[in-house]
């Protein structure tokens, strides 16, 4: 078949059909295309290797337990950074949440219709402000306002604890837990939508239907219903505050130390490397700053990974489009 | 005569009205033997053997799930776009093997055009773009032919006076009648010999379908058309000849009157009579 | 039930304080927008002008100045992305939604969503191995590969989920027109779900807009005009990073300037989302 000749041939041709090469590059370029996120996958884990080689080799695991980071000898440990990113993460997850699944319920339970759309895209505004902006106002707004009007209080009453004792600084660890509160809001609060959305209705009418006041059929139908798939959204939750750079960068105070204070300054394995990466000097300086992020990416992967199995598992047979 | 042989019934003179027959009527288009098609383990159509007359119109009848739209399917291969469909057994067409190991599926699917249960013509196409499409991806480039085409095609398809003033008006505008005529049209545009229609009225109040069935009337001068119908009183009035599936069987085949007023099988009889549970 | 009247009492009270409370999280939750809106104004109108727009910062100590640079320069390197990001995810998703076998989809799709939740440090980190090292240099091009990284899953989830909306209806009729496969999904498919695709690539750059941890060390940042995107190249958020760290009060001014202009191009882009989709959403569904 020639391509002069009129479409309507409808002669079928002998053997593979030589205009049907299209079909097939169209279908490897798809398939290439798919297959990037597997490259991609690939690509991180390597590049993150190759990149801290050195430092894997010099420190082996005491890496990860030593609290010495120290350039100018060349020698690092990363405690200080984890412990910086796991507790104001855990901060931040204290905070963000209550207020997430409140604010779910309200969106899928109580709310009155009319309010529920403009609510939704409020909270998807909040999540499109960029992390920098957050760290602006952190600094600027955020901090200051804690400095006088919050932690002074919170030393008063509870200040008996070691973690509201010492210094305010504004900046430091509950600082930056709470900017990171704000930042994991709005995924929280979707992903805890979505799974109460997927709470069958018929476990609601049936509480209902024993005389149940609403809030009792928030909590027996739904959220024991939904129990594991609110626990997936926390999860989810604390792989994004795991990761989060910028905001927290700005406001946690950047000293690599492990204090009992929440209001001590702090630090946390992305802020290190968005500090320091461009100065770091030596190669095994580098390779260290390169680990920490390898410390990092594989912390959220195996976080992201509970967490999606653990939202599936609930919202799947909801959610499954017929293909 | 197999496939490799010089082109048949190939390139139509563009300048001709309509398409010279396939095959002359009467003949056999589709030589249908043995047809077994599964869906993994579930045998939807069992062992049916046919000859489907060419320039006839050819209904096929029975209850929900006999097969009757699944037999429809093989006879484009659009069953094969179902995960896990296979058939056994052969099916001619002007003598040509479609399901040969060297035949492409596309070259079928020109041959044997289909339209479905409910219209759906390209929701981003204009009406005469709907038309057209079949043509212009196979490489047809030329103006006026395609002005032609487009023409003929709507007129085969009676839609061409009530829409000829606004061509550029997207195919989704028209009532559904009008849309299921568009898309009556967009088939016969590539000209193909055979058109295949699954329950094309289901969807259409009376009046549209009459005039989808007065169509038929005459499209079957000029093509092999085969009607899937769930409506008996439908295929006793479009159809020259009728097969009754029940089951996955091929039950009774032959000309429409006989079928209707003398079946020779007792659960034709009794489906055509409305005795069916 | 001698009880019932009390107990009834207690109840409803009880569902009474727990609507409360929910009516709070749900202030709590919106509030810090309003907040950050409303410093964003009051802290960037006054900064904002045509020089802001047009020049280029100025040195320390000099007032004046602008972004001009890290605007166009943000442009740019979202251009750079969406070279990337667009293709491969796009392509990407036509697999997923045409081609793939359940296991193979179920995996990368698996894969795309962990990818999503990888901090975009590490973005960051992976564009300088295979970019800054080897050309010897921060570069735009680096930057636009990072930003591509972290595009490429969002576009691909975005466009899969859309076309699968397509009714199966088209894709039979266009293929027992005689179309080829590719045809039927170029030319039919594609075009039918085009307002869901654009939704998806513009979320995608949304989401990459006002990203700046995995700018630091690829684009680095640039004083001046770029003009070759193998050179160092400036961004608005890197630009508000490093104004918003400083100690100058002219530069503190010109940070929440840059954030309100980020702000605005960033929700501007998200309500083209939500325009789009509730198109999208009403066409599908009729």
């Amino acid at each position: 078949m020639s391509s002069q000749i009129a479409p309507v041939e409808v002669t079928p041709s002998a053997a593979p059909n030589p205009r049907r090469w299209p079909d097939r590059l169209f279908h490897a370029l798809t398939l290439a295309g798919a297959l990037a996120i597997v490259v991609l996958i690939l690509l991180v884990g390597w590049e993150l290797y190759r990149g801290s080689k050195l430092a894997l080799h010099e420190f082996g695991w005491k890496f990860l337990v030593s609290t010495d980071w120290d350039p100018v000898n060349d020698q690092f440990g990363a405690l200080p950074f984890i412990f910086g990113t796991f507790v104001s993460s855990l901060i931040a997850l204290l905070i963000a949440v209550p207020l997430s699944i409140g604010t779910a319920i309200y969106l899928t339970d109580l709310a009155p219709v009319w309010l529920r759309q403009p609510l939704t895209s409020v909270i998807e505004m909040l999540a499109a402000v960029p992390s920098v902006i957050w760290g602006l106002w952190g600094i600027f707004v955020l901090v200051p306002w804690l400095r006088v009007s919050i932690y002074p209080v919170l030393q008063k009453w509870l200040g008996f604890l070691p973690l509201f004792k010492g210094p305010i600084y504004g900046i430091g660890m509950l600082t930056g837990g709470i900017i990171v509160a704000i930042m994991i809001l709005p995924i929280v609060t979707s992903v805890s939508r979505e799974v109460l959305r997927s709470v069958p209705n018929l476990q609601r009418e049936a509480a209902y239907g024993l005389g149940a006041t609403r809030w009792e059929v928030t909590r027996i139908a739904v959220l024991s219903y939904a129990r594991r798939g609110l626990f997936g959204a926390a999860v989810l939750g604390l792989g994004r505050a795991l990761g989060e750079t910028m905001a927290v960068t700005m406001v946690i105070g950047n000293t690599p130390q492990i204090a009992a204070s929440l209001f001590a300054p702090a630090y946390s394995l992305a802020s290190v490397i968005a500090n320091e990466f461009n100065e770091a000097t030596t190669q095994l300086y580098r390779h260290a700053l390169v680990e920490l992020g390898l410390v990092l990416l594989g912390v959220t992967i195996l976080i992201n990974i509970i967490a999606l199995v653990l939202v599936r598992a609930i919202t799947s047979a909801e959610t499954r489009r017929v293909a | 005569m197999t496939l490799n042989e010089p082109p048949k019934s190939t390139v139509l003179p563009p300048s001709a009205p309509t398409p010279p027959p396939a095959a002359p009527a009467g003949e056999v288009a589709f030589d249908v033997r043995n047809l077994s098609v599964f869906y993994g383990a579930n045998e939807a159509v069992k062992n049916a053997s046919l000859q489907i007359s060419a320039r006839r119109v050819t209904a096929i009848i029975g209850p929900s799930g006999c097969g009757k739209s699944t037999f429809l399917r093989t006879l484009n291969r659009m069953h094969e776009l179902t995960p896990g469909a296979r058939h056994t057994g052969t099916i001619r067409l002007s003598g040509d093997d479609l399901y040969a190991r060297e035949i492409d599926p596309i070259v079928v699917r020109r041959r044997v055009g289909m339209v479905f249960q409910k219209s759906n013509p390209f929701p981003t196409l204009s009406i005469a773009e709907n038309v057209l499409v079949g043509l212009r991806l196979n490489g047809l480039r030329d103006g006026t032919l395609l002005r032609q085409r487009l023409e003929e095609s709507l007129h085969m398809a009676a839609l061409w006076d009530e829409v000829k003033d606004h061509l550029s008006r997207p195919g989704i505008s028209l009532s559904g009648g009008q849309q299921q005529r568009l898309c009556i049209a967009r088939a016969l545009a590539v000209r193909p010999e055979v058109l295949l229609m699954d329950e094309p009225c289901s969807a259409l109040d009376p009046l549209a379908t009459a005039k989808i069935e007065e169509l038929i009337q005459t499209l079957r001068d000029q093509f092999t058309v085969i009607i899937v119908t769930h409506n008996m009183q439908q295929a006793a009035r479009v159809s020259d000849q009728t097969a009754f599936f029940y089951m996955g069987q091929l039950v009774e085949f032959g000309d429409t009157r006989n079928v209707f007023m003398n079946p020779t099988n007792p659960q034709t009889e009794a489906y055509v009579s409305g005795r069916f549970g | 039930m001698n009880s019932s009247g009390s107990n009834h009492l207690v109840r409803r009270t009880k569902n009474r304080v727990m609507n409360v409370l929910f009516v709070a999280c749900a202030i709590l939750v919106v509030s810090p927008l309003g907040f950050v809106l409303f410093d964003l104004f009051r802290q960037g109108l006054a900064a904002i002008n045509w020089t802001f727009f047009t020049a280029l910062p100025k040195p320390v100590g000099q007032l004046g100045g602008g972004m001009g640079n890290a605007i166009v320069g943000t442009f740019e390197l979202l251009g750079l992305a969406s070279l990337i990001g667009v293709p491969v995810g796009v392509l990407g998703g036509i697999y997923l939604a045409e081609y793939g076998s359940d296991r193979f989809n179920a995996w990368i799709r698996f894969g795309a969503d962990v990818l999503n939740g990888t901090p975009s440090i590490v973005w960051g980190m992976v564009a300088y191995g295979v970019a800054v090292l080897p050309m010897k240099g921060f570069s735009a091009y680096a930057g636009g590969l990072a930003l591509g990284f972290i595009m490429t899953p969002i576009v691909l989830r975005t466009t899969e989920e859309v076309l699968v909306l397509v009714p199966r209806s088209y894709r039979e009729a266009a293929l027992a027109l005689g179309l080829q496969r590719w045809q039927m999904i170029a030319r039919i498919v594609l075009p039918t779900a085009m307002k869901g695709v654009v939704t998806g690539v513009l979320l995608a750059i949304g989401r990459v807009a006002g990203e700046t941890a995995p700018l630091l060390f690829t684009a680095f940042g640039n004083n001046y005009w770029n003009h070759h995107l193998t050179e160092p190249i400036a961004a608005l958020p890197l630009q508000i990073f490093y104004y918003g760290i400083s100690p100058y009060d002219d530069w503190h001014r010109q940070a929440w300037a840059g954030a309100l202009v980020l702000v605005l191009l960033v929700l501007l882009l998200s309500a083209g989302v939500r325009l789009l989709s509730a198109d999208w959403k009403k066409r599908g569904s009729s």
